[in-house]
């Protein structure tokens, strides 16, 4: 590197320089073993961006571990995690920011294993550019196939083909060419972007940062030369104003300022504005920075706005436009990328977080699965780990959005697991079901609490949850009679007699259960609305759809009855001698045995039928339900 | 319709992490921020400053104070929080005080664990702050290169590098289970470069420290180290020399090494930065053990 000069004038230009400069981010993927961190090395070292320390630690750990004979291994500089450099793979992804005199870059090392697929898309998210790694010697893999498809599904838009290791195939152009002929086959077939190809060596830096005397066959600049050139501005025409809100700002009660990154469009005062969902309209009265007022502001910066109205828009509300505001929707067809480990499963209650929003919600069972090698659509049940599919997807409250092609940010959501809180997966929406705001709720002059009323009661669900042979419908049974006794209208729903009919369609994968349980809570909830006590008979083995069926009624109206007899006292009862057969591999996934029971935390009621008689139980159940004022009117 | 421009790299960074701290602090119950008054702290600081004006930020700053500190450093500390009216939590793990921890008799490696990594676990689980921002940059260490902006910590303040929690666009996953926390990076996509610059750009206030002046120190292992008060024992014939020095990094004195230096305005240090050939944290003794130092003292609970 050159020895600059020192002087304060020439650090004033340089710096000016600097700010004048635009940032590209990109990322590199392909199979693994085709090169990618070895091109990052080989960027970062010709842009001068290794220090001489960590020059000398990576010599270092190349002589410990690493694959080229004592030379200095680039892969090593970017696999910053111990069990990376040790097994040498890429398993997360790296981010590393270099600047060239022409631009600045972050570029994102993703990881090539199908396994570490929701590493790689974390880190094609945020990019705006990607480079596709090839081994000429290999050619096109699935992996290469995958990524290009991922990439192009996140919205990247430009491509870059580097057909890597051309060293090793004698730097033959009939070698590239094909390769060459056969990616922009694929790509053609999947839409994506602008495609570029370059014939590289990353390990030799072949066509990286100087066009090659190797291949005097290829014309086009060299990849750097592109990275730096390529236009990035989206010629697009202009996005109307979009802005989330995510943070209210109150610093006293004068005060009231919406804080959030304006995703799209521009806002500037006066602009007249419509907040969503409430599709209130005001104007835009102040954009308030810390550094004084602005007149306007664009895509991008993080603003905070105040409104000529006094109007309660939260965090989730999207200021837009007036003239051409979101839509609102609660049911959506949407790509799904799958993230999770265990496998995803319709009808579960998941958390989806689309822009400032969290709201619980479930996904139907896929339309079809993509091939991602083949481009074919196969039907479905579920989705695993990194599969992609077309689900409907249906919240609990209806939300702002845009599709994802619109806008990245309104138009794409995370999946959160409700157990562990983990990412699970990816969606992008592709339209909203029309459904939700077609099909109005009719409303109707006799309610809920009218019809209960004249049953003397409240609208209620005893949900008996426990294992096979606990007991559950011998006290369900007792407690029903004794109501009808008392005067009150009930309805018993029993697992294994709703199996017969409106279940009968389903088995006992935990998919089946979960669907079992969604559609028992929905006619639960609906002979609620016709005030009755209901008692449900279920095993109901899962948290998450026990509290799907606790937030589908209102509070109070939920309770949960754990029937909790030790399993050795179920098994040894085994009134159906299904037990035996489960210990004897006949029946699968059954509940206790070779299938989970995810107890209660917080069961309004615990019962055990092996400490006391079903009629002691029952009875505890009524003044349960005497206590809480369930047996009389509201 | 006109296209708008294209906001300058800098303004990028500075939105992006503005987007962050809003985010914790609109879904993280118990938000704290990690103030270590060196340069990236202060840069994170007027972010934070900016991203909730006109209200001040709405959570506390947290000082784990080592007691080995450069006392520059503490004086500078106090007057930025009395100036800007934030809350300060200052830290000292004081069992580490009673059992005589410090950087000469435990060594750097004990010390920081005992003094730096359990005092910011004490301090957290004492106020049970489920989230702390961080100043972290990726272009630090390579481990921090991998590390989302969001990082999720089980309850004992472990980082499982190999299991991270998938981050799509800038819809950040916050959702924690009671015990368990994040660390959150604003400043993960800034290079050193971009905080001198925004330093200058935006006049931040930073320890003199960082400035060349004539300063007493002495040489061990190949680092300058300034003799900031009587407790730094001397060896035998030892004497402390004043040098133009100055710091590229701080942290507890005794561990800090000086770079020779006559760099005395932003302008020169950027200068002096751009024909350096070492990285920054070649500065942190702490730091020379070993090249999976960081992600292991990481995975322990260390910032
Ligand atoms: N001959 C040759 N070998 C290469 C080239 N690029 C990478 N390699 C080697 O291919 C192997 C895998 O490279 P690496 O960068 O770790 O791949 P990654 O898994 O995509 O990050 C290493 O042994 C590299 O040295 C190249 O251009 N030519």
């Amino acid at each position: 590197m050159q020895t600059p000069d020192l002087s304060a004038d020439t650090i004033e230009a340089y710096l000016a320089e600097q700010s004048a400069k635009d940032m590209l981010r990109f990322i590199t993927c392909g199979s693994v073993d085709d090169g990618k961190s070895t091109l990052i090395g080989r960027l970062l070292y010709e842009s001068k961006l290794i220090f001489d320390d960590q020059l000398s630690a990576l010599e270092a750990d190349s002589k410990r571990v690493g694959t080229q004979g004592g030379n200095i291994d680039f892969a090593l500089l970017v696999d910053g995690l111990a069990a990376e450099r040790e097994q040498g793979i890429t398993i997360d992804v790296a981010y590393r920011a270099f600047t060239t005199p022409r631009r600045k870059f972050i570029v994102a090392d993703t990881p090539g294993h199908e396994q570490y697929t929701r590493n790689m898309a974390t880190g094609a998210s945020t990019a705006d550019l990607a480079v596709l790694l090839v081994d000429a010697t290999k050619g096109i893999l699935t992996q290469t196939r995958r990524h290009a498809y991922i990439v192009s599904l996140l919205g990247i838009r430009k491509l870059v083909l580097a057909v890597n290791k051309m060293d090793l195939v004698d730097h033959d152009e009939a070698t590239y060419r094909a390769i060459e002929t056969d990616f922009l086959a694929f790509a053609a077939q999947i839409g994506a972007g602008d495609v570029t190809c370059i014939p590289v060596s990353a390990l030799t830096g072949s066509n990286i940062t100087k066009t090659s005397d190797e291949m005097p066959w290829y014309a086009g600049p060299c990849l750097l030369q592109h990275l730096e050139t390529v236009d990035m501005s989206d010629a697009g025409p202009e996005q109307p104003a979009r802005l989330p809100v995510q943070w209210v700002c109150r610093p006293d009660r004068t005060f009231r300022g919406f804080a959030g990154t304006l995703v799209s469009g521009t806002l500037k005062q006066g602009d007249k504005v419509k907040v969503l969902p409430s599709a209130r309209e005001t104007s835009i009265a102040r954009i308030v920075t810390h550094d004084g007022d602005l007149n306007q502001a664009h895509a991008g910066q993080a603003i905070m706005v105040t409104l000529d109205d006094e109007i309660d828009a939260s965090r989730g509300n999207v200021i837009c436009a007036a003239d051409a505001p979101v839509e609102v929707a609660d049911q959506f067809e949407a790509q799904i990328l799958w993230m999770g480990d265990e496998p995803m499963l319709p009808g579960r209650p998941y958390l989806i977080k689309l822009g400032a929003r969290t709201v619980p919600g479930h996904i139907a069972q896929p339309k079809y699965e993509v091939n991602v090698n083949t481009l074919e659509h196969t039907a479905a049940k579920t989705l695993e780990l990194n599969q992609i599919g077309m689900c409907n997807i249906s919240l609990d409250e209806p939300l702002p959005f845009t599709s994802y092609t619109d806008n990245r940010d309104l138009g794409g959501f995370i999946i959160i697991d409700r157990a562990s809180n983990t990412t699970v997966g990816l969606g992008l929406i592709n339209f909203a079901l029309r459904r939700a705001s077609n099909i109005h709720w009719q409303a109707v002059d006799i309610h809920k609490g009218t019809r209960a009323g004249s049953k003397n009661q409240q609208a209620t669900v005893l949900w008996f949850t426990g294992l096979s042979g606990s007991g559950k419908s011998t006290v369900a049974n007792i407690v029903e009679k004794r109501l009808t006794a008392l005067g009150h209208h009930t309805y018993l729903l029993d697992g294994d007699n709703v199996r017969h009919g409106l279940n009968r369609d389903l088995g006992f994968t935990d998919a089946c259960r979960v669907e079992n349980i969604r559609r028992v809570a929905e006619v639960s909830k609906l002979m609620a609305d016709a005030g009755l006590i209901v008692l449900v008979s279920f095993i109901s083995p899962f948290r998450a759809e026990r509290r799907m069926a606790r937030d589908m009624l209102e509070a109070g109206e939920f309770i949960e009855v754990h029937v909790d007899t030790p399993l050795e006292v179920c098994e040894a009862r085994d009134v159906k001698g299904l037990y035996a057969k489960a210990r004897a591999g006949e029946i699968k996934n059954f509940t206790g045995i070779d299938s989970d029971y995810e107890a209660p935390e917080n069961a309004e009621i615990r019962i055990n039928t092996a400490e006391k008689s079903p009629e002691t139980t029952a009875g505890e159940i009524i003044e349960h339900l005497e206590n809480a004022g369930r047996l009389k009117p509201a | 319709m006109i296209q708008a421009p294209k906001p300058s790299h800098l303004q990028q960074l500075e939105a992006e992490s503005i987007h962050i701290m809003r985010e914790v602090a609109a879904q993280c119950e118990k938000p704290v921020m990690l103030y270590s008054v060196g340069k990236d702290s202060a840069v994170m600081l007027h972010l934070a400053m900016k991203a909730f004006y006109p209200a001040k930020p709405p959570f506390p700053l947290l000082h784990v104070d080592t007691t080995w500190k450069f006392r520059e450093m503490i004086e500078f500390r106090d007057e930025t929080v009395r100036q800007l009216g934030l809350d300060l939590i200052v830290h000292i793990n004081q069992d580490g005080v009673a059992a005589d921890i410090n950087p000469f008799t435990a060594g750097s490696a004990r010390h920081t664990e005992v003094m730096k990594t359990e005092g910011l676990k004490q301090a957290l689980d004492k106020y049970g702050f489920d989230a702390a921002f961080g100043g972290a940059r990726r272009d630090e260490e390579k481990s921090r290169a991998k590390e989302r902006i969001f990082s999720f910590r089980n309850a004992q303040h472990r980082w499982d590098p190999k299991n991270q929690r998938p981050e799509l666009w800038r819809t950040y996953n916050t959702r924690i289970n009671k015990g368990e926390s994040m660390r959150v990076f604003p400043l993960s996509n800034w290079t050193e470069l971009d905080i001198w610059q925004y330093i200058r750009d935006q006049n931040i206030p930073i320890v003199p420290l960082y400035f060349a002046a004539r300063r007493p120190v002495v040489t061990r292992g190949g680092d300058l180290i300034m003799v900031d008060d009587d407790r730094m024992p001397l060896n035998d014939g030892e004497q402390p020399q004043m040098q133009m020095v100055r710091f590229r990094t701080l942290g507890c004195y005794p561990l800090t090494g000086a770079a020779v230096s006559s760099a005395a305005t932003l302008e020169e240090i950027i200068a002096e930065m751009l024909v350096t050939t070492t990285s920054e944290r070649a500065g942190r003794v702490i730091d020379h053990d070993q090249s999976a130092s960081m992600e292991k003292k990481k995975q322990e609970g260390y910032f």
